[in-house]
């Protein structure tokens, strides 16, 4: 059954004023989809996380894609995260808790693949990278 | 830039984070608590984190770097107000922040504060008497 897109929004970071805008902007549309208060965290805790990995390592800018859709019985909401920053070589090393190459605790990546019901990445070295996480209700 | 108000209280530092700190103002605030600590010599730091409905890995870690750099000047840290689905999310982001202190609230923060400060004393009145 394809997804009936509900409710869709582009926010860009650029800063980490934007990665402050953005976990509103998704604890916002995770309420409009009545998630309970821990499902709402979860999902906001995983977009900053995503959105801060667009700054320190997505080249220093990227765009964050925000949908809210109907599957059948069940709503969700998605974020895309794009970055045209150096990409990611081994990804299943980025996703290994501890494993950082900012200086971080390592915990970013594989920690919202944690928090989410879907997680999808791709990276290209030197082209950019693209994370895709959603969380249903 | 905006900063987040440091209360003094005696021995003590109170620090209420209301705000969705964006990163720069979350290190700023470290620099800022680490500062005041040697600045008014504080002996314990209370922070208190029951506004805050999301704690990410970067956030987390200044509460740890806060912690261990009070520690390495003397003063004791204690974390109160957690949301509970802070905790929750916290763990499953699989950030245990064994470092970190925490207590329910600012009550039992303060009380906890008050049993290490005078569990320490009693030692350093004790080291000026030993003969070795």
């Amino acid at each position: 059954m394809t997804p009936l897109i509900l409710k869709s929004e582009t926010v860009p970071i650029r800063s980490d004023e934007d990665v402050s805008r953005l976990r509103q902007t998704v604890r916002q549309y995770a309420i409009a989809l009545q998630f309970s208060i821990v499902e709402q965290t979860k999902i906001v805790t995983a977009a900053s996380e995503l959105g801060r990995n667009v700054i320190v390592h997505g080249g220093g800018e990227g765009t964050a894609y925000l949908e809210t859709f109907s599957q059948g019985i069940r709503n969700g909401l998605r974020i895309r995260f794009e970055d045209n920053g150096p990409g990611i070589a081994d990804i299943n090393q980025a996703l290994r808790d501890g494993f950082t190459t900012g200086g971080g605790l390592g915990l970013g990546l594989g920690g919202a693949k944690r928090l989410v019901n879907d997680f999808e990445i791709e990276s290209i070295p030197g082209k950019g990278t693209r994370v895709t996480i959603a969380r249903w209700k | 830039m905006d900063r987040i108000p440091i209360l003094q209280m005696g021995e003590y530092l109170l620090v209420t984070i209301q705000v969705d700190m964006h990163d720069r103002l979350a290190l700023t605030l470290q620099d800022d608590l680490t500062n005041r600590i040697v600045e008014t010599g504080a002996r314990g730091l209370l922070i208190d984190i029951s506004s805050l409905s999301m704690v990410d890995s970067f956030i987390g870690r200044m509460l740890s770097n806060i912690s261990s750099m009070a520690r390495v000047l003397d003063a004791e840290t204690v974390v109160v107000g957690m949301q509970p689905a802070v905790a929750i999310t916290l763990v499953e982001l699989g950030l245990y922040l064994p470092a970190v202190r925490t207590a329910l609230n600012v009550e039992k923060g303060m009380a906890y504060l008050q049993e290490r400060l005078m569990e320490k004393s009693p030692m350093e009145s004790d080291s000026a008497d030993t003969e070795e």
